[in-house]
């Protein structure tokens, strides 16, 4: 891979809203044909960063700095009829609200249709005969009768499957999944990833996972990015990450997950939590993770904050008190 | 059932279901009118200048008004069961031929007025919504409450001034140019012209209704996660705002133009009285004047019938227009 430009190659990108940054000079690539998941809890920048690639944040929102190099053009620096070519097209999303995401008064075929005829350009009939095959290359059975469907007569599985029709069906080469099975049942969300990680492989689409279930990021995820207060804390690929986080606040998010232990059941394994809250970031000069971090000393909370470090196999981390001892206790 | 079929069916059903609301209407309205001091008989005489006890009574006698109260209602519902509104001694002639007359006149005042009120009342809603606090959003909310609060026969009477008397543009009053020969296009445009102001005299209200219906109405909808969906698949703002935003922000304000309706044919009173415009509204306000009380009562029954009719109307194009809602 080394030499060639990766599919999506994000640089320093910072997003600003009047007296917040959300998003501090974040980069990172995915490749075709990868997955990369976005980790971090509620306010962390994560969706921001989405938003921010498809050019679709909120008024307020200002795109101060940074790039992000898509098929050999910025995307940071498109015009809004460019960058209209590459939404749905290029770049599709999906959002995390299957139940109003869709349009309460067109069908889904009419949904699914919407996209193609846009930019395929196909006529009525030809874009519904393609509905209807989307909609069954998403696993909805008897597509040819759910095609005149209302979103309200569809379960919140069936609709993100409506959702993700709409994404794949002009073979974007890149998707972006920003919490796609949050609102769903446990059982569902295996299904709706399966079918997302099949979609990626056929289609060999580059496939941006925003989450904050880290069980989904070990099963699914090529390269993980952990986010916190806008900044990436730590990069790596999900075996040696999930194994030996290198980051106390990776760690802490490990540690708030259910997983089983050495001789434990989940029931009995104990989860920990990671003390106070992420507003505890604002105006922080050095870490941000700082004020939560039991492993701060003096040096952690002066500015500047801790810079990215390369470490082996692939690995960033951006916190030199556990970086040299390993994985914290 | 097909969609269509579903539709008749809620129609008919609708209209069985209205009976007994406009019999209630009928009765209650008998009621009502008794309240007022004087009878025809009254009038009659007061017009003629001097009547004796006996003329009155013969004059009572003749019209039916010495019977009890309870057989007149009688007399008049056995009327209205064989689908007769009764006779108008004032006008000599039936009470139901009188208002088909009038009938058309009043529609057609009536669709002008809501047409124009919910075209430009959805256009300045949206433009507001889309610069929410900004100059045009203030500028068109000052101009929506001065129509929103102005009565409307003094936007008639400044109508007339404007655009009658100063600029000379457009007729004061009637509903055509008398004995003016005209024919096919040529007589269609002279109505319109003579529509214009007592349409718009009767429109300013709605407008204002409807556009803050609308304002609010899309200004809560651009924020539902299905536009943000729409934006992702790279629409143009104005597919966005067109299919998305407007369709769905549409849903409100009919239920609620809706429910508007009843009060345009109250306000038609006033325009058409002070336009003269030949139509029901300012028949209704001879017939109390002149205590010609099966006229109102007509022109009542016809108008709760019309005030029915369009709320079903609406009902319908509601289920037409969100596929949620299950007639039943």
């Amino acid at each position: 891979m080394v030499g060639t430009e990766p599919l999506l190659r994000i640089d320093g990108l910072t997003v600003a809203f009047p007296g917040e940054t959300a998003v501090r000079d974040l980069s990172l690539a995915v490749e075709a044909g990868q997955t990369v998941a976005i980790v971090g809890e509620s306010g962390s920048g994560k969706s921001m960063t989405a938003l921010a690639l498809m050019r679709l944040l909120p008024r307020s929102a200002r795109i101060t700095g940074g790039s992000a190099r898509f098929a050999g053009r910025d995307l940071m620096a498109l015009d809004e009829g460019a960058m209209r070519r590459v939404r749905g097209r290029e770049i599709a999303m999906i959002f995390q609200e299957p139940m109003t995401s869709l349009n309460p008064v067109h069908t889904i075929g009419a949904q699914v249709a919407e996209v193609l005829r846009l930019h395929e350009g196909l006529g009525r009939a030809a874009a519904r005969k393609r509905a209807i095959e989307l909609l069954d290359l998403v696993r909805i059975a008897d597509p040819a009768r759910r095609v005149d469907d209302y979103p309200h007569q569809l379960s919140g599985g069936m609709r993100q499957r409506v959702m993700i029709a709409i994404a794949v069906a002009c073979g974007p080469k890149l998707l972006i999944a920003d919490e796609p099975t949050t609102a769903l049942d446990v059982t569902i969300q295996a299904q709706v990833l399966d079918l997302l990680d099949r979609l990626r492989r056929d289609l060999s689409m580059g496939l941006l996972l925003i989450t904050h279930d880290l069980g989904i990021v070990g099963q699914w995820a090529d390269r993980v990015v952990v986010m916190y207060a806008g900044r990436k804390v730590e990069e790596g690929p999900p075996g040696a990450l999930l194994e030996a986080p290198l980051h106390p606040y990776t760690a802490g998010l490990l540690g708030a997950s259910p997983r089983k232990a050495e001789g434990l059941g989940y029931r009995e394994a104990r989860l920990a939590e990671i003390p106070g809250s992420i507003s505890s970031a604002r105006g922080e000069a050095g870490c941000a993770f700082a004020p939560r971090c039991r492993h701060a000393i003096a040096s952690c909370r002066a500015a500047p904050p801790p810079p990215l470090v390369a470490h082996a196999d692939g690995r960033m981390v951006a916190c030199p008190v556990l970086a040299g001892s390993g994985a914290p206790s | 059932m097909t969609r269509a079929a579903r539709l008749l069916a809620a129609l008919r059903r609708n209209l069985l279901a209205a009976i007994p609301t406009a019999l209630g209407i009928v009765i209650l309205n008998f009621f009502l009118l008794q309240l007022a001091p004087g009878d025809a008989a009254d009038v009659m005489a007061a017009e003629s200048g001097a009547a004796t006890e006996e003329t009155m009574r013969q004059l009572r006698a003749q019209l039916g008004l010495d019977l009890p109260l309870l057989s007149q209602l009688m007399a008049y519902l056995g009327h209205l069961a064989q689908g007769s509104l009764g006779f108008s001694p004032r006008y000599n002639m039936p009470v139901a031929e009188l208002i088909l007359q009038r009938l058309p006149g009043t529609l057609m005042l009536m669709g002008f007025a809501l047409g124009l009120a919910f075209l430009l009342g959805l256009f300045f809603g949206t433009v507001m919504a889309l610069n929410a606090g900004r100059i045009a959003d203030r500028a068109l909310s000052v101009l929506t409450l001065i129509f929103y609060s102005v009565p409307g026969f003094w936007i008639g009477l400044m109508l007339i001034v404007a655009f009658s008397i100063k600029l000379g543009w457009l007729p004061s009053g009637g509903s055509e140019t008398i004995a003016s020969g005209k024919t096919g296009l040529d007589y269609a445009l002279d109505r319109l012209r003579h529509m214009i102001l007592p349409g718009t005299t009767l429109a300013l209200f709605f407008i204002a209704v409807y556009a803050r219906l609308t304002r609010a109405a899309v200004m809560e909808v651009a924020q539902q996660d299905f536009v943000r969906t729409a934006r992702a698949k790279g629409l143009s703002a104005f597919a966005v705002g067109r299919r998305h935003v407007l369709r769905n922000a549409l849903l409100p304000v009919t239920t609620l133009a809706g429910m508007h309706i009843g009060g345009i044919l109250g306000g038609a009173v006033v325009a058409e009285t002070v336009f003269s415009w030949p139509g029901l509204g300012r028949l209704a306000f001879e017939a109390v004047m002149r205590r010609d009380y099966n006229v109102l009562l007509g022109v009542l029954l016809l108008s709760s019938l019309l005030v029915i009719v369009v709320n079903i109307l609406v009902d319908l194009l509601h289920a037409w227009l969100d596929p949620r809602i299950d007639l039943r």
